[in-house]
């Protein structure tokens, strides 16, 4: 029995003792009670909370391949901590046994020294480098979208925030010896097909990107300790900026090439309009398309929640976090009256351009009743928020101003 | 001499401890659940041919968790799995796939109002949902 045989066996036995489990999850996850969020988010109605291996309770979007949303109160602060990070794969055959004795990361093809590292070599032979970075899926906040659009259908917790460190890939490159020539590195992790008719996951970037973006990184640890499993473990890169489609968990292939990367996962997959906004007419197909790359301005309220009451004529605390794709957060503004009249939330710490920014601000509600509260993020560059939601044909790149409705009384 | 014994079984016992935390360190293993038993497919003609074909590749709340669709819609989707994604379904089989998933999982119903602010708010002239 070949390997992919053997998983599509392993898969199909998965599938058959669910369908045996009846309504309760058995082995290594379980299903707890409803999150707030499902009661208060339509998007995640009916969306258990699960317990996967190292992580706390998420919220399952899909199980084969795993697909698990960080509930939002996690988005007070501006780090992420790694248990309630999300997680998302591609393809069912996600690894779920790494050896560090016998995992290497190869860097081979158009380089004068194709490299074998370890991940002692990774850590001894190479200075680390440390970043602050946002991780969001392309696909976040999908099931958002009029029309709907076919796909993972995420509420807005397919994101987190982490300290990433690791080798900068710039220094790994110059290790094995980029040949003149060069074009576009591929990246390759220990994930695979169901069956070797199905794309494996891989992905690229130009080497003229990797010119201009030295914060690019082979990370070996997240938040000060090893990679979750489920986020990449041993390591994953960061593409710091950039949607999270880029940074390749359990990383195990860098191939410098001298023609372009014609993969799937690239040139045909995860791709957005040609157009400025990324976006197009609701409903229509765009005539041509690149692909995904620097993540847009974005905003939350975390607190309070929707559908929270509050107290009438009394202060009450504001919060939530902004980031963008690494121009860093220059101004987050507030509106209790659906978006007549704004004012300026205070920044919290700056954890550097790539890094959620944390956000507060103080309100008072003047009268009871219902109030729409709205947020607005503004990067250094003076990009913002689309007030109207803009529209995307594989549900990529929401950015739209949020709103919380709140009672007062 | 006892107490050098036991100096001794202290030292091969912390040594032991550190090589198994180094291991543990250098080796890492999880266990995957089980598919998700709460997102079962509806009944109806043609869901054997669905989990017979579809499941090999992915959980159920691939498809439960999908907006809905009509035929068209669903058929592309069908046509997409195998062109683009590489699953192996017979021709025959594609048929009964689209009907059930059409039927099943058809086009949520058009809502009338809606209460949430720009975020969600339907544009003038929208097209109906495919």
């Amino acid at each position: 029995m070949d390997a992919s045989r053997f998983d599509m066996v392993m898969n199909r036995r998965r599938f058959l003792r669910a369908l045996g489990a009846g309504a309760a999850l058995t082995g290594a996850g379980a299903i707890l009670p409803s999150s707030l969020e499902a009661v208060t988010d339509p998007a995640l109605a009916g969306r258990p909370l699960v317990r996967y291996p190292e992580k706390t309770d998420l919220i399952l979007l899909t199980s084969r391949p795993p697909q698990l949303e960080t509930p939002m109160h996690y988005f007070q602060h501006a780090i992420t901590p790694n248990e309630a990070f999300y997680v998302r794969y591609h393809l069912s055959g996600v690894p779920t046994k790494v050896d560090l004795a016998t995992w290497r990361l190869r860097v081979a093809g158009h380089v004068e020294r194709p490299l074998e590292l370890s991940m002692d070599d990774l850590q001894s032979k190479f200075p680390a480098a440390r970043i602050v970075a946002v991780n969001q899926c392309s696909g976040n906040s999908r099931s958002r979208f009029e029309p709907r659009i076919f796909g993972g259908q995420w509420g807005d917790g397919a994101m987190g925030n982490a300290e990433w460190v690791g080798v900068r890939l710039r220094d790994i490159l110059s290790a094995a010896g980029v040949k003149a020539g060069a074009v576009d590195v591929s990246f390759n992790g220990l994930d695979e097909p169901p069956t070797s008719s199905v794309p494996d996951f891989a992905k690229s970037l130009s080497v003229s990107t990797l010119m201009d973006h030295p914060d690019v990184l082979v990370a070996y640890q997240m938040n000060g300790a090893p990679l979750p499993m489920l986020n990449g473990f041993p390591a994953r890169l960061v593409v710091p900026g950039w949607y999270a489609t880029y940074w390749v968990k359990h990383l195990s292939e860098i191939t410098v090439l001298d023609r372009a990367f014609d993969g799937f996962w690239v040139k045909t997959a995860y791709r957005i309009p040609a157009t400025p906004c990324g976006c197009a007419e609701p409903g229509t197909k765009p005539t041509r398309t690149v692909p995904i790359h620097r993540m847009n301005v974005r905003s939350f309220i975390i607190v309070p929640e929707n559908g929270a009451r509050v107290a009438a004529g009394r202060g009450t605390i504001l919060k939530g976090i902004a980031f963008d794709g690494g121009n860093g957060i220059a101004q987050v503004d507030i509106s209790s009256d659906g978006g007549a009249n704004w004012r300026r939330a205070d920044l919290g710490g700056d954890l550097g351009p790539y890094s959620f920014r944390e956000w507060s601000a103080r309100w008072t509600p003047a009268r009871p009743g219902h109030y729409r509260l709205m947020v607005r993020a503004t990067n250094r560059f003076g990009e913002s928020q689309p007030f109207e939601p803009l529209w995307s044909p594989a549900g990529y790149l929401r950015n739209v101003i949020e709103r919380v409705e709140v009672t007062a009384a | 001499m006892k107490r050098r014994s036991q100096f001794v079984i202290l030292a091969a016992v912390s040594t032991a401890l550190v090589l198994a935390a180094l291991a543990k360190d250098n080796l890492k293993t999880i266990e995957l659940p089980d598919d998700n038993a709460v997102a079962k497919l509806k009944p109806g003609p043609g869901v054997d041919a669905v989990e017979a074909n579809c499941m090999g590749c992915h959980s159920t709340d691939y498809i439960v968790r999908q907006p809905g669709g009509d035929a068209q819609r669903w058929q592309d989707e069908v046509s997409k799995m195998i062109k683009l994604f590489g699953a192996t379904v017979s021709d025959e089989d594609a048929k009964v796939i689209v009907n059930y998933l059409a039927t099943a999982y058809a086009p949520a119903p058009a809502k009338t109002s809606k209460k949430s602010g720009p975020g969600a708010r339907a544009r003038k002239g929208e097209q109906p949902q495919p």
